[in-house]
């Protein structure tokens, strides 16, 4: 414990929440740009050329906003749930790695913030804590559609949980550690010498139970009932306006970034690419690119999914997402202790056919639940 | 039992959506670029003249008659050889329409027997305060076409008796 480590770590701390909050700004107009060119439409574009000023001037805009409190709402309470919101979203992603370590003018530098052995577990109990914000906002405005979004957030968000951790536990077997730095590793290098060993070609059904329930975890389309703008004219933020709102919607943002984040780390290889090995700057460019994938993915899914009914949400983090994860969790398993029995990495082919084939029978309930005649009447 | 399906019929949604972005945008940059109006749009009345300059509008007020939102008002004059506005005896020495009661019917253009007003294709009718809402006969009359003299003009006696002017086969 030196003062230069200090200063590393501070550096890299400030550095990374910097990323994190104008990375939440260039979100806002990255997701407005590619959900205008879905529409037809050319999205801001007045303010700077192509609109790259625009977060800037939203920014200002909602700064100079003013800020309304409800008579009864419970102040205190009131103006924390948007802090609460806030910090573990930009804490979350401190055990992610974004490049290998590497050594610069005789420096060793290790190019993440935090090295812990237990990541995976602290990116789920951070993540649980965001529910907090979202609950005390709706609860403490004193207002029935904010305190219904606030309610609808908290079991949506802890129903899909459940299945957010499962999934992450099928990677955690597959790479015998919780530890980031050990997933990222486990990841590197090619099958055949061109199928990279990504988590998601071994794990295809789990990345996809990972991607949807990250949908629910961030509230975004088609699982954003907390803030139904039809139903409940905008959930658990009905009451807040000026910087309190900039606050819970920086949150959002900020947490789909860290979700793109860490699903990247996990299941897409992390800094792992072409070269990354003789050339470490390739790293944190390489988990950029993979980030803005996984963002267009949810605007994507956004623009083009309607909302689904809140009993179908529940039935389907319950009654699918749940027992198909856990499934998936022993076929990994399985494979795993079948690749050690016999000394060959090769059956672990096992894991993504019998997880595939376990899928298809849970599409297929699915599909023959929705189709019985009594559910269509309704 | 439908296993493929289901996911393909979620792919095709997406796919559709994805194929939206090679799309043109249909943007039209407004303020830098205007979208052509249609034949028969109705926007900001017009008062036409004839080639020679003379004002249409004879001041009879059958617009304002016929005006639902009474949007119309009209103030007519004697004209005389020595200033003369329009053809016939008289002309509309006032002439204002007040657009924020004006609905944008097209019945003055209707009702007008010289074909003197015409609701034109101007759509940027904004203004910042009440007063200027009402357009007077300055703001609304054409131009002066070129080789043409303004009004009043100086005219020969006996020439221009008659107000409304003679069609060789009226169908409307």
């Amino acid at each position: 414990m030196n003062f230069l480590l200090v200063l590393e770590w501070l550096i890299k701390g400030f550095v990374w929440a910097l990323v994190l909050l104008g990375g939440f700004a260039y979100l806002t107009l990255y997701e407005r740009k590619a959900l205008a060119r879905i529409q037809s439409r050319i999205g801001p574009n007045r303010a700077g050329p192509w609109g790259i000023l625009q977060p800037i001037a939203d920014a200002v805009k909602l700064i100079f906003k003013e800020e309304l409190t409800p008579a009864k709402a419970d102040k205190l309470i009131f103006t924390l749930a948007p802090i609460i919101t806030v910090v573990p979203a930009v804490i979350i992603t401190a055990v992610v790695p974004w490049g290998p370590s590497f050594e610069i003018f005789g420096y060793h530098l290790n190019l993440y913030i935090a090295d812990i052995n237990v990541g995976v577990l602290y990116i789920m109990s951070i993540a649980s804590i965001a529910v907090y914000g979202i609950v005390l906002a709706g609860w403490s405005s004193n207002n029935k559609y904010a305190m219904m979004g606030g309610l609808r957030s908290t079991a949506q968000m802890i129903s899909y949980e459940i299945a957010l951790g499962l999934s992450f536990v099928s990677a955690i077997l597959l790479a015998g550690s919780m530890r980031m730095l050990d997933i990222v590793s486990a990841q590197g290098g090619y099958w055949f010498h061109f199928i990279p060993k990504w988590f998601v070609v071994l794990q295809p059904i789990g990345t996809g139970i990972f991607l949807i329930a990250t949908l629910a975890e961030v509230n975004r389309a088609p699982f954003d009932m907390p803030e139904a703008e039809q139903e409940l004219t905008a959930g658990y933020h009905t009451e807040y306006s000026g910087m309190k709102f900039a606050l819970l919607f920086m949150a959002e943002y900020t947490k789909m970034i860290a979700i793109s984040a860490i699903g990247a780390t996990i299941f897409f290889g992390g800094y792992n690419g072409p070269f990354v090995d003789k050339f470490p700057w390739l790293g944190p460019i390489y988990i950029f690119v993979k980030i803005i994938i996984l963002l267009f993915g949810m605007i994507w899914v956004r623009a083009t999914f309607p909302r689904i009914r809140y009993d179908r949400l529940m039935a389907f983090g319950w009654k699918v997402l749940l027992p198909l994860s856990l499934a998936l969790v022993f076929i990994t398993a399985v494979g795993i202790i079948l690749a050690q029995l016999f000394d060959n990495s090769r059956l672990l082919v096992v894991i993504p056919v019998a997880s595939l084939l376990v899928a298809g029978v849970a599409v297929a309930l699915i599909d023959r639940t929705l189709r019985r005649k009594d559910y269509a009447r309704r | 039992m439908r296993v493929v399906e289901p996911v393909v019929e979620l792919a095709r949604g997406l796919w559709t959506t994805l194929r939206m972005m090679l799309d043109k945008p249909v943007t039209i940059q407004y303020p830098e670029q205007k979208k052509l109006v249609k034949a028969r749009f109705r926007g900001r009345h017009v008062l036409k003249r004839y080639e020679n300059g003379l004002e249409k509008c004879i001041g009879c007020a059958l617009c304002a008659a016929a005006c639902p939102a009474d949007a119309i008002f009209v103030e007519s004059s004697e004209n005389t050889d020595q200033e003369r506005y329009s053809p016939g005896d008289r002309y509309a020495s006032t002439y204002e329409i007040n657009m924020l009661r004006c609905i944008f019917c097209g019945f003055c253009e209707d009702a007008c027997p010289t074909e003197a007003i015409v609701l034109g294709d101007q759509y940027e009718l904004s203004f910042t305060d009440r007063r200027q809402s009402i357009y007077p006969k300055e703001m609304l009359i054409e131009p002066v076409p070129a080789d043409s003299n303004p009004t009043p003009q100086k005219t020969e006696p006996g020439v221009y008796t008659r107000s409304v002017p003679e069609m060789k086969d009226p169908k409307d």
